[in-house]
């Protein structure tokens, strides 16, 4: 496609970030700032969630201690033999709205995921001091080139939506939600 | 009578399967970069940008354009001088199945009540027509849910007219926000019944890009939706600009004097398709 530009940029003054996200750093980040994130995250979607919540019902351990981590929402395709992951772009937060409060409530610090959050997760995201961060819906296949390794931590049953712990390499997200309570979606809507 | 061999339309269904989930059409992309091109805010801009490129990194790595690979819709015209040697119903579902597996695509098919996947991303959702002559035309279109969620009918009462319609769709579309990752194509559906409502608000979406309806007053309809559903500024991914939808697509049939259905069938700009004549 001869009619690209070069390389595309995510935009100027991108913020690097180390995950997981320090305190410090949580507190001076501002809904609308870019970021790019470099470390450790978990993934779950629906079904990992409902694992998730069923677990804590039950009172029973998690498979790992989410506390102070970021979980991003994304089912992946297959890995093609001798790749590190298939397409692993976000999905739809909202459909996760109803079990956020709950991980939030035992630490969890930032969600990555695409579209607007209940004023439930909202309220709870404030009085939790977590984050809420949103990348590019549809572009799958260029996010995969960002992960530099996946694995298995829990709910290998559940194919896609099984829990995986992923290593990324400068992974563009923008602050949707940050610890004051704006939300970059409304600053764009009342603009 | 033609005759078309199981084993052809196992495989014709199966390469679509794959192309569509790696290769965008030429028309998504040409809208793609009209977009980016008009494209005022700088962050939709550089983002539109990245979708050139991840079409582009799809294509060449052979990987999907996005992890939900949907599920398959798929419609057929089947020529009723075809005459198909075996089942053409287990043909083309046997074609999705084999499609999904080797071409490393997300299964993301389950039950209803369990969610337990399926394994094989089938069934398919199939809509047959019987149409004259001796093809078999199959139009696929693998519908992800992040944008197929967001759809929605109403049953207008007559009085709403025109200018219900174009009300329910924008309202429709910016209820939907960044949900169904904009830029959206809108396909509606006016008129006929409930559900002829929202076979073709689906149908609508397998219009070729910069295609205007051939009616006028049609046309008219979905230039007035797009630049009412632009004109609220949501943008690319809800981060604003004027590209929150790329095209609005409206197919009419007529419908009982008492009623006005419309219905919005939201498709995300990774708008895959593929059509094939046996």
């Amino acid at each position: 496609m001869s009619m690209l530009r070069s390389r595309p940029s995510f935009g100027e003054n991108l913020q690097e970030l180390q995950l997981p996200l320090a305190e410090s750093v949580l507190a001076t980040l501002k809904a609308g700032d870019l970021v790019s994130l470099t470390g450790t995250l978990y993934t779950g979607r629906d079904q990992t969630h409902r694992r998730l919540c069923e677990l804590l019902d039950s009172g029973l351990p998690l498979p790992v201690d989410l506390s102070g981590q970021l979980l991003y929402y994304v089912g992946p395709t297959p890995a093609r033999p001798g790749q590190v992951i298939g397409a692993a772009g976000p999905t739809t937060s909202y459909r996760m709205d109803v079990y956020t409060p709950r991980l939030l409530a035992i630490g969890l610090k930032a969600t990555l995921g695409k579209g607007a959050r209940s004023r439930e997760v909202r309220d709870s995201m404030l009085s939790n001091g977590a984050v809420y961060l949103a990348t590019i819906g549809g572009a799958g296949a260029l996010l995969s080139k960002c992960i530099k390794s996946c694995e298995i931590v829990a709910f290998a049953d559940a194919g896609a939506e099984a829990l995986f712990r992923m290593a990324v390499e400068g992974f563009p997200a923008v602050v949707i939600n940050d610890l004051a309570g704006q939300d970059y979606y409304e600053m764009v809507a009342i603009k | 009578m033609r005759e078309l061999n199981y084993s052809e339309i196992v495989a014709a269904v199966r390469d679509m399967a794959m192309r569509a989930a790696y290769d965008l059409e030429p028309d998504i992309l040409e809208a793609l970069l009209a977009a980016r091109d008009r494209e005022t805010a700088l962050l939709s801009k550089n983002i539109l940008e990245m979708l050139l490129v991840n079409a582009d990194t799809a294509s060449r790595d052979r990987i999907p354009l996005c992890q939900d690979t949907g599920i398959a819709v798929l419609f057929v015209e089947l020529g009723q001088d075809v005459r198909i040697i075996g089942s053409l119903e287990e043909a083309i579902q046997e074609g999705i199945a084999s499609g999904y597996e080797a071409g490393y695509l997300r299964k993301s098919v389950c039950d209803p009540l369990t969610r337990i996947n399926t394994k094989t991303n089938t069934p398919a959702v199939i809509h047959l027509r019987v149409v004259a002559g001796d093809r078999l035309t199959m139009s696929l279109l693998p519908k992800g849910c992040g944008s197929e969620n967001m759809s929605g009918l109403a049953m207008l009462p007559p009085s709403a007219g025109r200018s219900g319609v174009v009300q329910y769709v924008v309202d429709r579309v910016v209820a939907a926000g960044s949900n169904p990752c904009p830029p959206v194509v809108v396909g509606v559906g006016v008129g006929g019944t409930f559900e002829k409502a929202a076979l073709l608000a689906k149908e609508a979406l397998l219009r070729p890009l910069g295609t205007a309806h051939p009616r006028a007053d049609a046309a008219a309809l979905e230039e007035e939706i797009l630049i009412a559903i632009n004109a609220r500024g949501q943008g690319v991914q809800g981060f604003g600009g004027n590209n929150t939808a790329l095209a609005v697509h409206v197919e009419l049939f007529p419908s009982h004097i008492a009623s006005l259905p419309v219905a919005v069938n939201i498709q995300c700009h990774a708008h895959r398709y593929k059509k094939i004549v046996l």
